[in-house]
């Protein structure tokens, strides 16, 4: 079988993309969605949301930028809450999208090919959400180049030691490797719209983004090569970004922070929440827009599986964590962890072992995995239990620490909730932005995947 | 126009302002805005302080409206980088005063009063505004330590809301019209000698005031004088009356005290010379090398106090019960005869141990019986000391310090009768608030209008100047010369550091308006009288004390009440000047304090009342004043509102304190609103669980509930003085207590949901004890070194009681924000230094501990390497270094450090506004602004001077020469600040002790501050 390897791609190809479809069809459909379809209601609600939500979040940033993060509710021991949560969140949900570009293209997993694109763009997009946090979060915003290494008169550098500074350059590659790769991905599909656009404006438009793409075997060639490059450079991303952003807690000597055991288990559950953020995208989008012929159930049932296995490892890690708490015979360290699961914030430690750990089980289910509507609700607790697992680990953390006299609880505002939902609303903004201009499935790869794509034979 | 406040009729004045347009034209805006409708307008219009702060608002609401203020101004602040600075001149003196260096301050001597009792302090001077009390240390009531009060007042100074002009029915006077008015009414009493003349004042113990008063006495014999301090000793004068046939004054020594008892006093953080009790207590406490044994204290107390929480025995009785435990006491100490048992066990179960510890002691031992308890208790404990041998010893008796000793209830129940049958024409408040603090049945508030004409000198427009007529703005102390009396009788002078900021005049002054003087200001009333007193020249003198190096110490007489004159030893006229010279700098009449006299115990007075009292099921009700705005003279002071207070930790708010037991009984918890039902007058207030508190009673802080207190007052806390009755005014039985739907959110640093039991006791372990230090070796960071000086800071638990003082010194030093009632429930106060309380096993009559926690300026500091932006760094003098100006505020210091003693500037805390506010400022401290962290800096700004000063001299920077502000203002010397590379430094040597130990030594951050273990001396007897 190895060396017949055409078998095993005819076989899986049927699963990934329904039959019927040829060049044209698929270049047809989704260009559609961009160029001719109508508009559906769908987009203009989600649309018209998100720019509700977006207007709630620019309201909330001037009244930070006016009056000052007081108007959230983190006080004195709880200095992070809402922020730093979201933040980690957000860039955990990026990195479904990173995993499925750039390790599935490396590891040749052909079934990526259609949901690629809108997985990137959801990267970019979270990562740029995710961005808004550690830079409102400031007590002064508008300082937040000093964290930058620039030359300066004063003379005076970021403190290489603070985990804050390596989540700088982090964060900032990754969402530059992030741009860079969706957009390089992008410019044989802005090609395409650019010669099937009807409007001279829209022509030239989509002419300026697609930077002179003719589709010359040349430009096949280094742009195979270009894609390549990138997902080599942003596969060690989907390790490092989490791992780094992980360190913020592991470097710091906060009971249940302090743990060389995060960085995989960060790691994994944000694979974990970016699957169930495809997921979540996904499923609506297809049945609105009819792509069911190439978001296929075997798509699902993948992003299913993988979700499955990242949240075991998530259930893995839970269950170390407490296990390392106890086995340390560190008092303060058990007091975290014993604060955590029967101290004042209870509700929230078991609503997230509820949403990442006990419901989410139903995945080993193949009925359940194959049935989009239970995919779609299981990936929306997975989100909320991710977020959740965020608020715990820093929250609670932080909450009730060494000195007894110094703890407090930390209760949002609804400023906390306006800048959280905010960024939703900034998300789904620029993702039916992207829904609309931009071709969300990638044309050219989902060609690839076509039978009439292997005829030569040659490829892969 | 009787109305006490005139409304303003901002239409009619607009339209008057319109009639005007017509013919008539103004001059100038000055002639326009003369008119006092105009000026009104004017005020309604544009308010000082802009929106929110306005009587008719919430005032909570209005805080936050004044933060959103704040934040609008911070948009714009924000912006500040983009905008042009104004141009601002720096100008030289002309002629440069004597003595001042720009940059460097200047110290003054002078006092401030409590209950009319002085303690001296020293006021830092910069440039001619004061910005920072001290204590004197060369006086007998403050030995260099200050209180909280006295760390407060140069706030009081520069509030915005003081009284600015005098005025009358609402409208601007002069002081030339209020001198014309007063002379006129006086001459009306002249005709009838003065018989419709009262003059109601606080206690005065001022020699200068008393004079006036008698002068004025003279003036109109039938003029009355009277006295109401609603939180004075009333019941230790009866005791001591009771005890000795005659009023005396009583004042401790407990250097040498080995068995110390207090009954229901706090003698170590509130009275008149707290803070000289306290420096000995914690003198005879100290274990350390030559001084092996330790004293020991009993407290009996219903609430706990600082100290009760210094106590080896603490037992907790209802305020009634106090009474019967002393008289279980004087009998097993041989006085008198008693109940040695009773129904409630817990009264007597410690008497025969105590009273043996007692009794081997004697001539080393002391009762001290508490302000609020009744003369029966004052008595028996004379009679317990003298039994006990300490008598001149421990105890020392001398006539009574005040100018005219007056059963101040009595008094003003004298004025209430008069005002009530129409006899006063004429009513000169002098200070005070009695309309506020009057027991609530003589209704004062309503007599006082009965009153023809009311005149009110008060440093706010407060309750009781909204009834008067006149009301006048009095001088703060540090804008007036005056003087008082301390607890001993030392003759303390204050002088003025600054010009009154307003049209303010000292009571001195206006008591002047009164005699048929001509008008004079207060430096010569004051000299005139110490000169005369002096000189010897006056005729009839009221009597003075010997003074001066002329008279023999001790030799001084004075008489109790008014009587004749006192042989008054004169000296040499030509001293004066330098007599003056140097009592004014010193701050103190040297050699003034009264002579003891040893008084003897008439027993057959002594009546205690020895049935149990009986609760019936009611509760009984405690009144105390508070411990930090005290009767509510303080209210206005957002610092002493926002002080964390002594063990409760509650800020802005007054509680019904009740015990644990107390609150199962009545199904509430912490903020229940109760409904307090007492002789038929209610009270809303919410509970407060206080561990310690005793069972069956409810005690009530006053001074809280102000209608008209200023914008940090109006409206916080309840008003206990609603239910207190002249015939109880500190306990009685009969309180009850009903639960009511409401909640009340208090401002608390403190987090009422800790779980007691496994992680509390653990905890304890680990902070009292200390814990297994790592080695060196697990840090991967090379060691620092330091060349110079390595600055390090002991705190001795043994020695602090919890008073607080140095959270105020600190925010006063270093230009700490006051944040606000809402800001503190949302954990965002402010204090560079905090007292953190825990409580010790049972939650009924827990043990509780203090702990003062500056920065611990850690050797490897977690926070340090966190920061971003290089922000916090180590100084090569081992300092964390906080640098505001590169401070971006992502706030990660806080979150590791493991003391949590850093503070954020969520919004803009700081008033960069208010401009009597900008006169407060330390110049040697950076206001810092929104966005940044802020931490102890271990008075940074001290050290430099220090440093500086020293390197001027060629010389190392000498031990002790550096004072933090918190070290300065400790009454005990808890707090030790000094260099740890000379092994020869106090500091160094305290470190050495074997009771230091670094708080969460195992994290490995090797605090710079380390502690000295709390030491407790329990009586084996009890304890065995």
């Amino acid at each position: 079988m190895p060396d017949n390897p055409n078998v095993v791609e005819q076989e899986r190809l049927q699963d990934v993309i329904a039959p019927g479809y040829t060049f044209g069809t698929v270049t047809d459909q989704i260009a559609a969605v961009v160029l001719t379809r109508r508009t559906p209601l769908f987009w203009m609600a989600c649309f018209g949301l998100g720019v509700a939500l977006l207007l709630l979040f620019l309201w909330s940033v001037a009244l930070i930028l006016a009056k000052g993060v007081g108007v959230w509710g983190i006080r004195t021991p709880v200095m992070w809450g809402f922020a730093i949560t979201n933040f980690v969140w957000w860039i955990g949900i990026g990195h479904a999208g990173t995993l499925i570009s750039a390790i599935l293209l490396l590891l040749n997993q052909k079934w990526r090919n259609s949901i690629n694109r809108f997985a990137e763009a959801m990267t970019l997009f979270a990562v740029a959400c995710a961005g808004m946090f550690p830079l409102l979060h400031l007590g002064r915003p508008w300082l937040f180049y000093w964290l930058f290494p620039y030359p300066n008169a004063m003379g005076v550098q970021p403190q290489f030691r603070s985990p804050l500074v390596w989540d700088v350059f982090a964060v900032s590659t990754y969402g530059t490797v992030s741009l860079l790769f969706w957009y390089v991905g992008l410019m044989p599909d802005l090609a395409t719209l650019r010669d099937r656009a009807r409007n001279p404006i829209v022509r030239y438009l989509y002419g300026v983004m697609a930077m002179g793409w003719r589709g010359s075997a040349r430009h096949w060639s280094v742009h195979e090569t270009a894609s390549l490059l990138l997902a080599g450079l942003a596969t060690p991303l989907v390790l490092s970004v989490h791992t780094v952003v992980s360190f913020d807690f592991t470097i710091a000597i906060v009971p249940g922070w302090h743990s060389t055991f995060f960085p995989p288990y960060f790691v994994a559950g944000a694979i974990y929440s970016g699957f169930a953020m495809v997921l979540a995208l996904a499923i609506p989008l297809r049945a609105v827009y009819g792509l069911q012929g190439l978001i296929t159930d075997r798509h699902l049932e993948n992003s299913g599986k993988l979700m499955l296995a990242t949240g075991e490892i998530v259930a893995y890690a839970y269950f170390m964590e407490t296990f390392t708490a106890w086995y340390s015979g560190d008092v303060f360290e058990q007091a975290a962890f014993w604060h955590r699961m029967f101290g004042p914030y209870a509700i929230t430690y078991w609503a997230l072992i509820t949403c990442n750990i006990i419901l989410p089980q139903a995945l080993w289910f193949k009925k359940i995995r194959s049935n989009p509507v239970t995919l779609f609700l299981i990936s929306i607790i997975v989100l909320v239990g991710m977020w959740l697992e965020r608020y715990v680990i820093i929250v609670t953390s932080l909450a009730q620490d060494f000195l007894t006299s110094s703890w407090d609880m930390f209760h949002a505002t609804r400023w906390d909730w306006a800048t959280y939902i905010g960024t939703i609303g900034l998300f789904m903004f620029l993702f039916f932005l992207f829904i609309r201009l931009l071709p969300m499935i990638s044309i050219f790869e989902v060609r690839t995947l076509l039978p009439q794509a292997k005829v030569a034979g040659e490829k892969s | 126009m009787s109305e006490p406040q005139k409304k303003v009729d901002l239409a009619g004045a607009r339209a008057r302002l319109h009639q005007k347009s017509g013919r008539e034209y103004w001059r100038s805006l000055e002639d326009l805005a003369a008119q006092p409708e105009f000026r009104e307008m004017i005020e309604r219009e544009f308010p000082r302080q802009a929106i929110g702060w306005s009587e008719d608002e919430d005032p909570v609401e209005g805080r936050r409206n004044f933060l959103k203020l704040m934040g609008a101004s911070l948009a714009l602040a924000g912006l500040s980088a983009c905008t042009r600075q104004p141009t601002e001149f720096i100008m030289p003196y002309i002629r440069q005063p004597e003595e001042l260096i720009p940059g460097k301050p200047l110290f003054f001597a002078t006092a401030t009063t409590l209950n009319g009792v002085a303690n001296g302090v020293l006021a830092e001077s910069h440039e001619g505004r004061p910005t920072k009390i001290e204590g004197n240390p060369e006086h007998p009531a403050s030995l260099g330590a200050c209180d909280a009060f006295g760390q407060a007042s140069v706030l009081q100074l520069y509030d915005p809301d003081r009284m600015q002009t005098a005025g009358y029915e609402g409208e601007i006077r002069s002081w030339g019209e209020v001198l014309g008015a007063v002379r006129q009414m006086l001459e009306e009493q002249r005709t009838k000698n003065g018989a419709g003349l009262r003059i109601l004042t606080e206690t005065i113990t001022s020699p200068t005031m008393a004079d006036q008063l008698r002068r004025i006495q003279q003036a109109f014999p039938a003029m009355k004088w009277h006295q109401w301090e609603p939180a004075g000793p009333h019941s230790a004068r009866a005791g001591a009356t009771m005890a000795f046939g005659q009023p005396v004054n009583t004042y401790y020594d407990l250097t040498n005290a080995k068995a110390i008892v207090s009954l229901d006093s706090d003698f170590l953080a509130s009275g008149t010379a707290s803070l000289r009790y306290a420096r000995q207590f914690s003198a005879g406490r100290r274990v350390r090398g030559s001084q092996p044994s330790m004293n020991r204290l009993y407290v009996v107390e219903p609430m706990p106090t600082p100290t009760g929480s210094k106590a080896d025995h603490r037992l907790p009785l209802r305020a009634a019960e106090i009474e019967l435990f002393a008289g279980a006491l004087a009998t097993a100490v041989g006085v008198g005869r008693g109940p040695q048992e009773g129904e409630n066990h817990e009264i007597y179960k410690w008497i025969g141990a105590i009273a043996r510890d007692l009794l081997n002691n004697k001539g080393a031992s002391l009762v001290i019986a508490g302000e609020c308890q009744p003369p029966s208790v004052h008595a028996l404990a004379h009679a317990m000391n003298a039994t006990l041998g300490n008598v001149g010893k421990t105890v020392f008796y001398t006539d009574p310090i005040e100018a005219r000793q007056v059963d101040q209830l009595a008094s003003l129940q004298n004025l209430v009768n008069d005002l009530d049958s129409g006899a006063v024409d004429m009513l000169l408040i002098l200070g005070g608030n009695p309309v506020f603090n009057a027991p609530v049945d003589l209704g004062l508030r309503d007599r006082l209008q009965k009153a023809g004409m009311r005149i009110r000198l008060g440093l706010y427009e407060d309750e009781t100047s909204e009834v008067c007529q006149w009301s006048l703005p009095e001088a703060h102390y540090l804008e007036a010369w005056g003087d008082a009396r301390a607890f001993d009788g030392t003759v303390t002078l204050q002088q003025p550091l600054i010009q009154p900021l307003y049209e303010g005049r000292s009571a001195m002054e206006v008591l002047q308006m009164f005699t048929d003087q001509p008008e004079l200001r207060g430096y010569d009333i004051l000299r005139e009288y110490w000169s005369s007193q002096r000189g010897g020249g006056r005729t009839g003198g009221q009597p003075v004390p010997a003074t001066g190096q002329a008279a023999a110490p001790g030799r001084s007489v004075i008489s109790p009440v008014s009587g004749p004159p006192g042989g008054a030893p004169t000296a040499p006229t030509g001293d004066f000047e330098s007599w003056w010279r140097r009592s004014v700098h010193d701050g103190l009449v040297a050699n003034s304090a009264l002579p003891a006299k040893t008084p003897a115990v008439q027993g057959q007075n002594i009546r205690a009342n020895a049935a149990e009292p009986h609760l019936g099921g009611k509760l009984e009700v405690i009144f105390r004043p508070d411990p930090t705005i005290y009767d509510g003279r303080f209210a206005n002071n957002a610092w002493l509102q926002e002080l964390p207070k002594p063990i409760t930790k509650l800020t802005w708010d007054n509680a019904a304190f009740l015990s644990p037991a107390t609150a199962h009984r009545l199904g509430v918890e912490t903020g229940v609103v109760l409904q307090l039902t007492y002789r038929g007058r209610t009270l809303q207030a919410p509970a407060w669980v206080q561990p310690g508190h005793v069972n069956g009673a409810i005690t009530l802080h006053l001074g809280y509930g102000r209608t008209r207190g200023g914008r940090a007052g109006n409206g916080m806390g309840f008003n206990p003085y609603g239910l207190r009755a002249s015939n109880a005014l500190w306990h009685d039985n009969g309180l009850e207590a009903k639960k009511t739907g409401a909640t009340h959110a208090f401002a608390t640093n403190l987090n009422n949901y800790i779980p007691e039991g496994r992680e509390l006791d653990t905890r304890r372990h680990i902070i009292h004890h200390g814990a297994e230090v790592p080695p060196r070796t697990l840090t991967l960071y090379p060691e620092w070194k330091y060349e110079g000086y390595a600055w390090g800071m002991a705190i001795d638990l043994t020695a602090c009681t919890g008073c607080s003082a140095c959270v105020v010194a600190c925010q006063a030093e270093n230009n700490i924000a006051v944040v606000g009632k809402d800001q503190v429930r949302r954990g965002r106060a402010m204090h560079w230094i905090r007292v953190d309380d825990y409580y010790h096993g049972d939650v009924n009559n827990p043990e509780i501990f203090n702990q003062p926690l500056p920065c611990m300026q850690c050797e490897d500091a977690p926070c340090e390497l966190v920061c971003p932006v290089q922000a916090t760094n180590h100084s090569s003098e081992g300092l964390n270094d906080m640098v505001y100006n590169r401070c971006v505020g992502t706030r990660y210091c806080s979150n590791n450090c493991p003391y949590k003693v850093r503070r954020f500037n969520f919004y803009l805390f700081s008033d960069w506004e208010t401009p009597s506010l900008k006169l407060l400022r330390n110049p040697d401290v950076t206001v810092r602004s929104r966005g940044v962290m802020e931490k102890c800096t271990y008075c940074v700004q001290r050290i430099n001077a220090a440093k500086i000063e020293s390197e001027k001299q060629n010389r190392k920077v000498r031990d002790g020469e550096i004072q933090t502000a918190c070290q300065a203002t400790c009454p005990t010397e808890a707090i030790v600040f000094g260099d740890l590379n000379d092994p020869n430094s106090l500091v160094s040597k305290m470190k050495a002790e074997k009771s230091n130990y670094a708080l969460l030594a195992d994290l490995n951050t090797r605090p710079r501050t380390t502690y000295l273990a709390q030491l407790r001396n329990p009586n084996p007897e009890i304890e065995g």
